[in-house]
């Protein structure tokens, strides 16, 4: 386990190398910085100082390898756009996303894995047809539709619930937290719902189909031919068979949530990551732009490792010699 | 073994009996019916050889006595007692409870019958404590008393592990102890060793055999290996399309079969004097469900078919100590000896044949069953 582990921590190590180089060309590619920087004006030394300032008369790998050093000490540099350290920027904003893909992951798995569970147990009984059908529209509807009609039924026409923004947030440390206020709580439903639908449709019918196949399994068969209950044969052996291949997937979706999660900052003006990017994309904020890069990269990797650990925990083939301890 | 037990007669005593069972599969295109008048009776400690080719029915009706069939599967008609108890009509609960517990199954995959996420202990302790009182501690120990009577070694070290650390035959070791670990009244096998390497067939057929005496339970025994039923079984079931054609003692089967199905299926018709008739092989394949012959099933393969196999369907008659389904053996004495009859019908054949040399054969009759050699 721990040659598979540290081959792993490579791999991420290679891969985020990779990302960080692409994040560092967008500075070379995507105009010059020095031109972002300082006004139309500027004298031909002022460019020069500001250029040796930065470090960019130095080589490139040079600045390749400064990069990579600082932005490993969270170091991004500064906004073009608000001349604040980035990775304060990042650090105001990221409790905002996280805060918001926690919620809509709880309520994608709440929903979606009992749903699944029930469609495939069931799956001649009304309700699982309507459930085939509504996680259809779910996974066709683009999801700035559903949000919009989400604002338009709650907010607009009911008027129970806010359209945009946090609402009241409170400060524990340098995290803002949205989850203990009334208004916080209120505020993060119709964004939960629309940045967890999609992913509910998604894991009802990953969890449908993987626990049919497990149903029809030879080791269910045997179970149900030794006696178990219902219950034990269902909740025991099927289910946690089917959770072993959706962890990856659901792993997966989470960093595909954090991403995003940029859709539906934009529709409710959320303050977070997503909607930091999305101004700094129109203001050409290249630090910005790299620095989310290279964190939403980092997220996915890092909970690939943590899928790829959970594997060893949950599954006995992956790990010979588990199964000589003496109780578990 | 038991060959003074006969067939037919009342049913006080069997320990299961299945009567006239039918089961169906609803399709698009119609009923198909898989399993046709199918009867069978096993008494208690009895061991059952069940043989015909694939897809004779032979795991469907297997099925059905667990209760295990699936939907769009259904039981059709017939009634199967067990334990003089009807249980084809049982709610799905007390059949639940009976499973197991009454009748234990073993499947043909010893690689797929075992949960691979859970250690071998935690399935049987799981088994014990469902269907019986015992604590935690003793289901454990009785486990590794399974174990240890199904010959895996060092079963107190073995019973935390997990089924991908067993070889294939040691797994079915721990199938069988699993099926037999609350002492079921009978054991449903279906193909207990074809999964496995020829090296441990004979070791886990004894180890069952053996074990199934020592618990009193008796056995329906599924296999392709007449050499297991020969050796195995007290009596010998066996099926074509769905239905059963033949049921006897294992020697009157294998060695003196009436049916000419069986005889197909045991290789070769034994000498007739200084002839030897042989039946190399069964011609042709079993109809699919959907195109069961009228009459007999077996009359397009059958060297010995008449007019009358293509229209009636064969009903069960005594022949010697067992029954069998074939127009050859209507209105003959019982006791007649079937290789004097097949040598009678065969010759009669012949004769026919060279009268009607001339015309051409029917099209639909398979011959060349009997060569001169
Ligand atoms: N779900 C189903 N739908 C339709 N037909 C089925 C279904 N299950 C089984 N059958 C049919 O029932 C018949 C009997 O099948 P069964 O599995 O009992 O055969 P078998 O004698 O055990 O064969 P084998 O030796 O291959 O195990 C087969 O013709 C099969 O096609
Ligand atoms: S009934 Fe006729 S067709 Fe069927 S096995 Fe007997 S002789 Fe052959
Ligand atoms: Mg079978």
């Amino acid at each position: 386990m721990l040659s598979f582990l540290i081959r792993r921590l490579g791999q991420s190590m290679l891969v985020m190398l990779a990302v960080a180089l692409l994040a560092f060309s967008m500075f070379r590619f995507v105009g010059d910085p020095v031109t972002n920087m300082l006004s139309q004006d500027a004298s031909v030394e002022e460019r020069e100082q500001l250029r040796d300032s930065l470090g960019l008369s130095e080589p490139l790998y040079v600045q390749f390898s400064t990069f990579v050093v600082q932005a490993a000490q969270g170091d991004f540099g500064i906004s073009y756009r608000n001349q604040r350290p980035v990775s304060e920027l990042i650090a105001e904003r990221m409790p905002a996303t996280l805060e918001l893909v926690a919620v809509a992951f709880i309520i994608s798995l709440l929903v979606g894995v009992p749903m699944g569970v029930y469609s495939a147990l069931k799956s001649h009984s009304w309700l699982s047809h309507v459930f085939q059908t509504l996680s259809l529209v779910g996974i066709s509807l683009p999801t700035f539709v559903t949000g919009i009609l989400l604002i338009l039924t709650f907010s607009v026409t009911l008027n129970w619930l806010p359209s945009f923004g946090r609402g009241e947030v409170v400060n524990i440390g340098w995290w803002s937290t949205g989850l203990l206020t009334a208004s916080g709580l209120k505020s993060l439903i119709l964004p939960g719902i629309m940045l967890g639908l999609f992913q509910v449709t998604l894991i009802m019918r990953l969890v449908r189909a993987e626990m049919m196949e497990v149903l029809r399994t030879d080791y269910i068969r045997f179970a149900r031919a030794r006696g178990l209950s219902n219950r034990a044969v269902n909740f025991g052996h099927a289910l946690k068979n089917t959770l072993m291949p959706v962890i990856t997937i659901i792993g997966l979706q989470l960093g595909a949530m954090i991403a995003f999660a940029i859709i539906t900052e934009t529709v409710f003006q959320w303050p977070g990551m997503g909607f930091l990017f999305i101004q700094a994309v129109s203001f050409v904020d290249i630090p910005v732009m790299s620095a989310y890069l290279l964190l939403v990269s980092l997220i996915f990797v890092v909970i690939n490792i943590i899928v790829d650990m959970l594997y060893f925990l949950l599954d006995p083939r992956l790990c010979a010699d588990r199964g000589t301890a003496n109780s578990h | 073994m038991n060959n003074n037990k006969t067939d037919g007669g009342t049913d006080s005593g069997a320990l299961l009996d299945v009567k006239d069972l039918r089961i169906e599969f609803p399709t698009r295109r119609g009923i198909l019916t898989a399993i046709d008048g199918v009867s069978l009776r096993l008494n208690s400690g009895e061991i059952l050889g069940v043989v015909g080719e694939s897809g004779a029915g032979k795991s469907l009706t297997g099925t059905a006595i667990t209760g295990l069939l699936e939907r769009p599967g259904r039981i059709a008609g017939g009634e199967i007692h067990f334990n003089g108890q009807r249980i084809d009509n049982l709610p799905a609960e007390a059949m639940r409870k009976l499973r197991g517990k009454q009748i234990g199954s073993i499947f043909q995959d010893p690689l797929t019958s075992l949960n691979p996420l859970y250690s071998v202990g935690r399935q049987l302790i799981e088994t014990i404590r469902t269907h019986t009182d015992l604590t935690p501690r003793q289901a454990r120990a009785r486990a590794i008393e399974m174990l240890t009577q199904v010959g895996i070694p060092a079963p107190e070290q073995r019973i935390d592990q997990y089924p991908h650390q067993f070889s294939g035959g040691m797994r079915q070791r721990v199938v069988i102890a699993l099926a037999l670990c609350v002492n079921p009244k009978l054991v449903i096998a279906d193909e207990p060793t074809t999964a496995l390497d020829v090296s441990v067939q004979a070791q886990i057929i004894e180890l069952l055999k053996q074990l199934c005496r020592e618990h009193g339970s008796a056995v329906m025994l599924v296999t392709h290996d007449m050499g297991v039923i020969a050796e195995t079984c007290d009596r010998v079931a066996v099926m074509y399309a769905g239905r059963l054609v033949e049921v006897g003692p294992v020697q009157e089967v294998v060695k003196q079969a009436r049916h000419p199905y069986t005889r197909g299926l045991m290789g070769s018709i034994p000498k007739l004097g200084d002839e030897v008739e042989h039946l190399v092989q069964i011609d042709g394949a079993m109809p699919r469900l959907s195109h069961i012959p009228k009459g007999c099933a077996f009359n397009p393969r059958c060297p010995y078919a008449t007019a009358r196999c293509r229209e009636e369907k064969p009903e069960f008659a005594q022949a010697g100590q067992g029954e069998v389904a074939c127009w050859l053996w209507d209105g003959v004495n019982p006791a007649t000896d079937p290789d004097t009859l097949f040598a009678e019908v065969s010759q009669a054949q012949r004769a026919k044949k060279q009268m009607n040399a001339v015309r051409p054969a029917p099209k639909t009759s398979v011959q060349n069953c009997g060569q001169e050699v």
